[in-house]
């Protein structure tokens, strides 16, 4: 790759920026490293011992150029294999954004690792080859972005130079495309066709397509607006621990602390502590840098109330007026983690925002094919990367809005009790 | 109202949720603070975190003997500053209990022996969770490492089989011997950190900023003249205007020529170099490609 093109330099000192997450899920040979490292590199985020590191290597290797995928493969086994193990994360600033890029790899566990990566992105990236058009792999990366809402999708149509930048070529694979997400929940949706070799379209606009009117993708990427997709209707505060320091000067005081999850809480505001149902109106609304007259996702901060009333980490503050579902049965998609199978009848812990509970499974009601969306209704069970829909009986009631609406508190993890590890990831229908 | 958060309160926010979720599900967490700017931007967030409660746990230095006298100076000076309570492991001790062995020569490091140290203290006393400051843009084996990163009875970090971590969920169970090591700032870059610093006007170790020293060159970084090091033949020290990017010990942290003597200063520096900060001033991680992994995997930080 050659050094220019460099328009957007790093940011000034004083500046702020917003933060945003993406996800990025490919195979090797779509070009997805390479558009990573066209990313990285024009906006001066890889840094020169980084690049010598990789020309080394690269050349060590025999690999007849800058091989930018040994930037993100930072196990020895990856670089060994030349394979992706895990989710790697990446950061890079523009003056206007700070942007995370979980980089997810497309080949076997390509299932567990977006869904990770897809978790907390706010915009997934989709590369289709030009001179193959929409595979397999690229609708079930579609499907997973539309299973974790991700609130934004951009298709980046690649390789436009191996198509001598035919317009035909990109249109026909945004109409099928277009066509095939149809099924899926998706509301926006951008085409772009690049070339992540060449630059096209990345960061500046090609002069090779005049036929595009569209941006390039890093102005894409520093656009879309991502400060509307947080949920400010729903007021919901988990409490993550209960703050009593006990001194002298503070004898009385006591704060609840949390992170908001949704909507936006004012100090007088009236609210209610689930499970409890106790009511009460808010005090103060606390921080290190003093009170603030509002809170709203994501801020971390420290509330008090009116009244004396019982509240421990686990609990939700919300508006009396609109609550969670208080729910002992749940029925929610779950993405499978581990080597060993869930079992319809299985006992997991389930944590859901600051609460933890048990989940026995009381039915697997279908399994989904990533591929083709078919649902089969006979399966009892789920394998490593399967996905499908389940009913599960909870030991405690948990506070769980459906998670198209909250993503907050809609979403859950499944922890095997006799090996603690992560097996489930799921979703609240 | 548009309720707009920027990227530094956002980062912010985040740490918090982590230290608080640490806090609550574990019992006996621990912070490891090495003086350096990251576990100073760790501290301040866990102070943040418990306001106007105190931290409900305690600091930990681990102490290779090597360290900066500037560094000590400011340990002891921000510990007591916050009521903290500080717990000190030295690798002087694990040395003379037999536990580990010095290196010896002009190369020799202490860097290696930390883990062990480390490790011994968290048994000791039954540590559950380790925060600390490292950052996924430190290095690559970072990059693959979760917020919470689980080490198994030996203290070893696993990265094959790592916990999947989704949302902001956080699984942090683990069984009697196991622990977790915490790093709240993933998500920061080294530029994030200092523009938090400058931000929030945070108190730092003096040798941050640019001072005049005694310094000698080796392998192409530029080392502080002091007892830890001996000099090989042909080494002759000089007079030059430095700053440290990065705190680790004397004898293998490698300085930088600056002028900046201000954080402003210090800030556009950091924004406009060309060289990650590992790269640039860690003779510890120039061992192998794999360095960083490898120890790592042994228990390191």
């Amino acid at each position: 790759m050659a050094p220019g093109a460099a328009t957007n330099g790093r940011p000034t000192a004083t500046r702020t920026s917003e933060l945003v997450r993406f996800a990025t899920a490919g195979s090797v040979d779509d070009g997805k490293s390479t558009l990573i490292g066209r990313l990285l590199f024009d906006t001066k985020s890889i840094f020169e011992d980084q690049l010598e590191h990789v020309e080394e290597t690269s050349k060590r290797r025999g690999d007849g150029y800058v091989n930018l995928a040994l930037l993100t493969d930072g196990l020895r086994a990856e670089r060994e294999q030349g394979i992706t193990i895990d989710v790697a994360y990446r950061y890079f600033h523009t003056p206007r954004r700070k942007f995370i890029i979980a980089d997810t790899p497309g080949h076997e566990q390509y299932t567990r690792n977006m869904v990770t990566g897809a978790s907390t992105a706010d915009l997934a990236l989709i590369l289709v080859d030009a001179r193959k058009g929409v595979l397999e792999q690229s609708r079930r990366h579609a499907f997973i972005a539309s299973l974790l809402r991700i609130p934004h999708l951009v298709v980046c149509v690649n390789k436009m130079d191996l198509v001598d930048f035919d317009e035909e070529v990109f249109e026909r694979i945004r109409a099928e495309f277009t066509g095939w997400a149809a099924k899926l929940d998706i509301h926006d949706m951008t085409f772009i066709p690049i070339s992540a070799l060449h630059g096209d379209n990345v960061v500046e606009r090609s002069q090779r397509m005049d036929w595009y009117d569209g941006p390039s993708l890093l102005y894409h990427l520093e656009h879309v607006h991502v400060a509307s997709d947080r949920n400010l209707q729903d007021a919901r505060f988990p409490v993550q621990w209960v703050t009593r320091p006990m001194s002298d000067e503070l004898h009385d005081y006591r704060g609840y602390a949390g992170e908001v999850a949704s909507g936006v809480f004012r100090t007088g505001d009236e609210i209610v502590v689930l499970p409890s149902g106790l009511t009460s109106r808010i005090a103060g609304i606390d921080t290190f840098d003093g009170e603030l007259e509002e809170a709203y996702p994501p801020l971390s901060v420290t509330m008090r109330l009116e009244d004396d009333i019982d509240v421990s980490r686990g609990d939700m503050i919300c508006r009396p007026s609109n609550r969670p579902k208080e729910a002992r049965d749940i029925d929610a998609m779950v993405c499978w983690m581990s080597d060993r199978p869930l079992a319809a009848s299985g006992r997991y812990r389930i944590k859901h925002t600051s609460r933890t509970a048990l989940a026995k499974v009381d039915e697997v009601i279908y399994r989904i094919d990533v591929n083709s969306l078919h649902r089969n209704e006979e399966a009892t069970g789920l394998e490593l990367n399967e996905i499908g829909k389940l009913r599960l009986r909870l030991s405690a009631p948990l506070l769980v809005d459906e998670y198209r609406r909250n993503r907050a508190t809609g979403s859950f993890i499944l922890i095997d009790e006799s090996t603690n590890d992560t097996v489930g990831a799921g979703m609240v229908l | 109202m548009t309720y707009e958060i920027s990227h530094l309160r956002a980062l912010e926010s985040e740490a918090i949720h982590v230290i608080r979720e640490v806090a609550a599900e574990l019992e006996r967490a621990v912070l490891l603070f090495s003086g350096g700017k990251d576990s100073a931007v760790l501290l301040h967030l866990a102070r943040k975190a418990f306001h106007p409660g105190g931290l409900p746990f305690p600091v930990m230095h681990v102490d290779t003997g090597h360290n900066f006298p500037e560094v000590i100076e400011y340990r002891d000076r921000l510990v007591e500053e916050m009521g903290a309570r500080l717990i000190v492991a030295c690798v002087q001790d694990s040395i003379d209990k037999g536990r580990v062995t010095e290196e010896s020569g002009p190369r020799a490091s202490r860097n290696r022996l930390q883990s062990v140290t480390l490790l011994d203290a968290i048994e000791e006393h039954g540590f559950r969770a380790a925060f600390g400051g490292a950052r996924r843009d430190e290095e690559r084996a970072r990059a693959k490492e979760r917020i919470l990163s689980f080490r198994d009875d030996f203290g070893q970090w696993d990265p094959k089989g790592q916990r999947p971590e989704l949302w902001n969920v956080y699984n942090g169970f683990v069984k009697p011997g196991e622990h977790v090591r915490v790093f709240p700032l993933s998500n920061w870059t080294e530029l994030d950190v200092w523009q938090y610093i400058a931000e929030e006007k945070l108190d730092l170790p003096c040798i941050y900023f640019a001072h005049e020293r005694d310094v000698f060159k080796r392998d192409g970084m530029l080392y502080a003249l002091s007892d830890h090091v001996e000099l090989l033949p042909g080494e002759e020290p000089f007079k030059k205007w430095v700053r440290f990017r990065t705190v680790g010990d004397m004898s293998c942290t490698g300085a930088v020529a600056s002028e900046a003597t201000s954080l402003e200063d210090v800030v556009a520096e950091i924004a406009a170099t060309r060289i990650t900060e590992r790269g640039e001033t860690r003779a510890d991680d120039r061992i192998s490609e794999a360095a960083m992994e490898d120890r790592k995997k042994e228990g390191y930080f």
